[in-house]
């Protein structure tokens, strides 16, 4: 094994380029424990903490660009406002010392469907931003993830940020987990409300093999809030519309039994998540909603 | 010395204050702190996987991958060629005629020998220069399997033709065992079930399942063999038992005992997971082989195929009452799985069948216990053992009965709860306070926390606190589908070895005179594995000795046995032993100084004598001597064993005997709060009230009954390891997917503690480890089935079971 | 490969590191200080809990090579690094430069009777002290890590409320002791640091 301590990006990316089957490292959250239980022998170790700029983020008009380790810490703490799901979604990270380490970066680089930034990502609406010495590409966060723990990346590829839209209104993020903290994901959802445009959107998490929209699911409310004008008069979604809803995003998953949940239960928790999270984000929209505290 | 207050004079509830030795500062019933704390928290205290020998070699185990199968063939030839590896040892390469380990049955091979029988057992050791080296040296062993059928329950165990786990079996047990594939099975029969069942006007039934727990001790088995000159080793080692361990190691090292000198190295928590074999004799065969000491550590995977864990088991209940709510009969069936090999099985199934019937008063009883050989994880001793299992369907029975009878539940505990003097199944009266009416009082008694505490009203309106939901940081659930509940559970759990064992533990204590100041040392072999009971032997020596300055020895082999720091004995047995060694050399002391002084005060021959403050005083206080003068340079150094009461084996046939020392009660009351949508829970509360006899380190105490409480929540919402049924494959080897508790999945803990003297236990005291780790389990259970009304006849209960998904 | 850094105020070289070795171990098994504890060495359980250029973190999941020309502090440096805290360079720790826990070290370990108490042994950080004094010691395993993420806790959040408390401990498990005289020993500590800063 060797480890490669590229000093600036432009390093890494010829680190990246001569040795593609070189393992990107900065948080070492995943990297390490594959490492530790023997599960993984890198060839080439490629060590990220030496480029400062991983660890910045910039807010632009449209969007924060995230550089790709900055730890799920600060975006709790300073991108509520800007990224209020990604914030969420980030205070749901294992614990406070892995939240301090690990990034939206590797959680993308690994694409585990049981990463926690996904469903945010997909809700809020990002791209991410790749290189190689080759060039720079953005690729959509919805052409990212191509199968279970694959991504979009080529080889000699790094992540460099993601570009994130800025949250036009509410965001909420839930996952379910048989602890109270430090947890897994069973299953996840993230939503956001668009006021902008009007329109939801939604990601799933851990519940197919990769991270997915519920995009029947927001078609349909798309539709329903139009028609019947909610977003103008800002009433109380019906009932039925929410069920519906809960009911199509429970239908879009794709999901597995395993040691942490059965597929059946995920896609009732899915269900009851959409309709939680959509009953919160309305309620802030409309500007009945409760503050919280203990999340992000 | 003055007595303390004959037992059963003492109404429940009354506090009895025994005093006994001398008042000295630091002595037993105060909450002096741990003697090993500052080390602790300082990061220098050593534990066994700190150990560091210049030179040393790394110990790495290779495990097989399947469950069940033959061993066709072992390649060693690439592993033991790269460079780096000093050795690799397969079962060819034992050196002793005695190839085996086993706590009662020495069933276990050290390696596995043409056959393995658990995903996980060990096959092959390696040592090499670095712990990556020895990874890719086992890793190059080639291991050619061919799988036989797998036995993974009671219908696999039984059938008709099935497989034996063990061929030939020669052990005690197979004389009454119904089948090769069972360990050990222990019926009771008292008075006729099936004629009182007539009185009953209601009778339920139940069949409960309890998942496979783990001790998951945060301390890694490891561990140092270090070969000495003499061809002998030197071991320093995490363990609840060092003479245990020694018993089985020597043997197969082909060594005599005194060659294999043992040392306690800080022990990272046990919760029995310690009282097996586990790199012991696979580090010492490493050193002997190359002569150069060997550390192994095993990874928290590793961990998990290497330690027995709690007996998984299905247990059948029927009980009946009459409708003014007395309990006529009960008749059970408990099916626990042992796993591949036998470990504490026989002794889990001895207290499954005997506490049975719980802390209650049933005349007629129809009880069977069995334990299985299958290739599942070997299980053996956890906290609790055999008690937990049973006090879980025991309970969930009580709760089903009251329901039919419309009664209170507590109401109809306390009306059928048993007291001193209650004869139990096995025919042995309760000859010691059994207050299960009156803890069921206190932990009712409390007031209930507030409701909606997740809910505050702030400056900029409501907030919604989601650390304080089912869910917590996972932001599940901002009150919505959120029901409390509330259960109540009581239970009773044996203390020390039972069944004809002879429990003994061994105490040398020294006293002399340092710097004009009397000192005693204390050396047991006790395993300290948290518990502290080196607290309390200072605590014990100062107060029988009157010392101000007592050395706590490190543990080793170089005295007689403590026995094994299990059961909840330690406090009560080497607790014991230190007293009685303590009284012996303060006898030798008061002997030298009639000697010395007698002459000079009438009193040395005529008054009650005591150490106390570094003198030899009088009952009334007068002062007759300083000890300094007493011992000048002489220094007093006793040896003793001590034993409890001897207990019996229970019949084969009829269960019947005094098995049992001692017994130690608890009683919870849990609120939780359940997503009834999502299936999640939160424990709000689990207040606990518990008898300890006499309270020697009060705060220790309280860790103890907060810790039990915390692991019995645990398997009641989240722990278990998973084997997969159709390869017996554990397939959540990790702490990522077996879950402890954290500190936000955790209630307050408050909790009432009585002291009631058992008068035959030293100070009264009463063994209080594993109590509150029984009924914590079943009252946590107890309240989600209030707060959801399912019947929820398994535990851990998971999401899937709440939601009917 | 060789790595340079700097453990509670005392530059380190550590050389011949394989690559996948971790900070934990590096700190475990080449600098002799073993108080960083591998319980599970998968970040679940915060034992390892040091900090890193300030920030905990699990160190098992730190590659020993990300590490150089950084700043690390571990428990055994707790009580230094809390008494100079507000100096940038924290006074040195009790690296030894030998390795590991020695065999005679361990042997020569006693338990003495000032053991525990306040005050007769070398000063402790408050935080240190405080799980002694409330009981939050048990088997110990999960002290080290703990007692990291509590001083850092108190250090940016000197009177935290319970659920703060564990939200902040909630990357840390303990086995023994049911968490209670945890919260008794931060709450405690929390207290003395306030009267002290009264008085």
């Amino acid at each position: 094994m060797d480890f490669l301590r590229p000093a600036s990006w432009e390093e890494a990316l010829a680190a990246k380029a001569e040795h593609p089957t070189a393992v990107p490292i900065a948080g070492g959250t995943d990297v390490m424990v594959e490492i530790n239980f023997d599960h993984r022998r890198p060839e080439y170790l490629l060590d990220l903490n030496r480029i400062g700029e991983l660890s910045e983020w910039e807010v632009g008009q449209e969007s924060v660009r995230l550089g790709a380790s900055v730890p799920y810490s600060a975006i709790m703490e300073h991108l509520r406002a800007e990224l209020p799901g990604l914030a969420l979604a980030s205070h749901t990270v294992a614990s406070p010392q892995i939240r301090n380490r690990g990034g939206v970066g590797g959680n993308l680089g690994t694409a585990s469907p049981a990463g926690d930034a996904h469903p945010a990502l997909l809700a809020a609406g990002a791209e991410v931003e790749a290189e190689s010495v080759r060039g720079t590409r953005l690729i959509p966060i919805d052409a990212f993830y191509t199968g279970v723990k694959r991504n979009a990346l080529e080889p000699d590829e790094l992540i460099r940020a993601v570009h994130i839209r800025k949250a036009d209104g509410p965001q909420q993020y839930s996952k379910v987990g048989t602890r109270n903290a430090m947890v897994i994901a069973v299953c996840a959802f993230g939503l956001a409300l668009h006021p902008e445009t009007r329109t939801v959107r939604t990601g799933i998490g851990s519940a197919a093999p990769t991270p997915v929209r519920a995009k029947e699911a927001e078609a349909f409310l798309n539709a329903a809030l139009d028609e019947g004008g909610f977003w103008e008069s800002g009433k109380i979604i019906t009932p039925a519309i929410a069920k519906q809803f809960a009911a199509l995003a429970s239908g879009a998953c794709n999901p597995i039994d395993d040691v942490r949940g059965t597929a059946k239960y995920r896609r009732h928790a899915v269900g009851i998540m959409a309709r939680r999270t959509l009953g919160w984000t309305w309620e802030q929209y409309r500007g009945a909603g409760r503050t919280l505290e203990g999340a992000a | 010395m003055t007595t303390y207050p004959k037992a059963q004079n003492v109404p429940a509830g009354t506090p009895t204050k025994i005093t006994q030795g001398s008042p000295t500062k630091g002595g037993i019933g105060e909450s002096t702190l741990r003697p090993d704390g500052t080390l602790k928290v300082t990061g220098e205290f050593a534990y066994s996987s700190d150990m560091w020998h210049e030179d040393m070699l790394w110990g790495q185990t290779l495990r097989s991958t399947v469950a069940h199968a033959e061993i066709v063939s072992i390649d060693t030839s690439e592993a033991l060629a790269m460079p780096g590896v000093y050795a690799v040892l397969t079962y060819d390469d034992l050196p002793a005629a005695m190839k085996n380990y086993g706590l009662e049955i020495q069933d276990t091979p050290v390696l596995a020998h043409g056959k393995v029988r658990h995903h996980g057992e060990p096959v092959a050791i390696v040592a090499a220069d670095h712990p990556e080296t020895a990874r890719r040296a086992a890793a190059k062993i080639k291991i050619d399997y061919r799988e036989l059928p797998l036995i993974t329950d009671e219908a696999s165990a039984t059938a008709p033709g099935a497989v034996l786990v063990h061929e030939g079996r020669d052990d005690h047990h197979i004389g009454h065992v119904p089948h090769p594939n069972i360990v050990h099975r222990q019926p009771i029969i008292r008075g006729d079930a099936d004629e009182a069942a007539k009185r009953a006007d209601v009778i339920v039934r139940g069949e409960y399942t309890f998942g496979m727990q783990d001790q998951a001790f945060l301390g890694p088995e490891s561990g140092l063999a270090v070969p000495s000159e003499d061809g002998g080793v030197e071991l320093y080692v995490a363990t609840q038992w060092l003479h245990s361990d020694l018993g089985q190691i020597a043997p197969v090292l082909g060594l005599p005992e005194d060659k294999v000198r043992m040392t306690l190295s800080g022990v990272g928590g046990a919760f029995g997971g310690r009282e097996d074999i586990s790199m012991q004799i696979h580090a010492c065969l490493l050193a002997l082989r190359t002569g150069k000491p060997v550390k192994i550590v095993y990874n928290r995977f590793e961990s998990f195929f290497g330690h027995v864990h709690r007996h998984p088991a299905k247990l059948t209940y029927e009980h009946g009452a009459t409708k003014d709510g007395k309990l006529t009969h009960m008749k059970c069936r408990i099916v626990l799985d042992g796993g591949a090999y036998a470990s504490a099985s026989p002794a889990v199934v001895g207290n499954a069948s005997s506490l049975s019937v719980g802390p209650y008063v049933i005349e007629d009883v129809d009880i069977e216990a069995v334990a299985l050989y299958t290739n599942n994880p070997p299980c053996g001793a956890m906290r609790g053992f055999g008690a937990v299992q049973a006090c879980f369907a025991y309970e969930a029975q009580m709760d089903k009965l009251a329901a039919k009878l419309d009664m209170d539940p507590v109401e109809f505990r306390q009306l059928n709860a048993m007291e001193q003097g209650t004869l139990l199944p096995t025919g042995q009266p309760c000859d010691s306070p059994a207050p299960v009416a009156e803890l069921l009082r206190l932990v009712k008694a409390r007031p209930l926390p507030p409701e909606q505490e997740w809910l505050t009203a702030g400056s900029e309106g409501t907030s919604v606190d989601v650390r304080a939901l089912p869910g917590g940081l996972s932001n599940t659930t901002h009150g919505e589908g959120v029901v409390r509940g509330v259960g109540y559970a009581v239970g009773l759990k044996n203390v020390g070895f039972s069944e004809g064992f002879d429990d003994y533990s061994t105490a040398r204590v020294r006293m002399e005179v340092i710097n004009g100041e009397p000192v005693a040392t204390v050396h047991t072999a006790m395993a300290e594995v948290g518990q502290g009971g080196v607290t309390v032997h200072a605590q014990i020596a100062r107060t029988e000795l009157g010392v101000n300055q007592v050395t706590i020895h490190p543990a080793d082999t170089k005295v007689g046995s403590a026995g094994s720091t299990s059961a909840s004995r330690q406090t009560y047995v080497t607790g014991g032993a230190v007293k009685n060694s303590c009284e012996a050399v303060r006898e030798q002391v008061l002997e030298i100084g009639r000697r010395k002084f007698g002459s000079y005060h009438p009193a040395w021959a005529t008054a009650e004598l005591l150490l106390e403050g570094g003198k030899v005083v009088t009952d009334g206080g007068e002062v007759l001597a300083d000890v300094a003068d007493v011992l000048e340079d002489e220094a007093i150094d006793i040896e003793l064993e001590w034993r409890h009461r001897p207990t019996e084996a229970f019949d084969l046939r009829t269960g019947q005997g005094n098995g049992h020392v001692q017994y130690s009660f608890a009683a919870h009351r849990a609120v939780v709060e359940v997503d009834t949508e999502l299936g999640l829970v939160k424990v709000i509360e689990l207040a606990c009230a518990q008898d300890v006899g006499k309270a020697l380190n009060p705060l220790s105490v309280l860790g103890q009954i907060q810790g039990g409480t915390l692991q019995g929540m645990g398997v009641a919402v989240m722990e278990e390891i998973i084997v997969d049924p159709k390869t017996a494959k554990v397939r959540n080897p990790s702490f990522t997917d077996y879950l402890l508790p954290t500190i936000l999945d955790t209630p307050t803990i408050p909790v009432d503690v009585l002291e009631l003297a058992d008068e035959n236990a030293p100070y009264g005291l009463r063994g209080i480890g594993e109590a509150p780790t029984l009924s914590s389990t079943p009252a946590v259970l107890a309240a989600i089935r209030n707060a959801t009304g399912l019947e929820l006849n398994r535990t851990p209960v998971r999401p899937e079971h709440l939601t009917g998904t | 490969m060789r790595v340079n850094f700097t453990v509670n105020g005392r530059p380190q070289e550590a050389d011949d590191v394989w690559e996948g070795e971790s900070l934990l171990y590096v700190l475990r098994e080449r600098m002799g200080l073993p108080g960083s504890k591998n319980a599970c060495e998968q970040g679940e359980c915060g034992s390892c809990t040091v900090r890193l250029d300030g920030v905990p973190v699990c160190a098992c999941l730190v590659a020993a090579g990300q590490v150089q020309d950084r700043e690390v502090v571990t428990v055994e440096g707790l009580a230094d690094y809390a008494k100079h805290r507000q100096d940038t360079h924290p006074g040195g720790g009790c690296a030894s430069g030998a390795c590991g826990t020695t065999l005679d070290e361990a042997k020569r370990w006693q338990s003495k009777p000032t053991d525990g108490r306040a005050g007769e042994a070398a000063p402790l950080s408050p935080i240190q002290q405080a799980f002694i004094d409330a009981g939050a010691v048990q088997c110990g395993f999960c002290t080290p890590g703990l007692l990291v993420a509590a001083d850092e806790l108190l250090e940016n959040s000197p009177s935290p409320s319970d659920q703060d408390i564990r939200e902040a401990l909630s990357g840390n498990l303990c086995r023994c002791t049911g968490y209670e005289k945890i919260l008794d020993a931060v709450r405690l500590a929390a207290a003395r640091q306030e009267e002290a800063v009264q008085s």
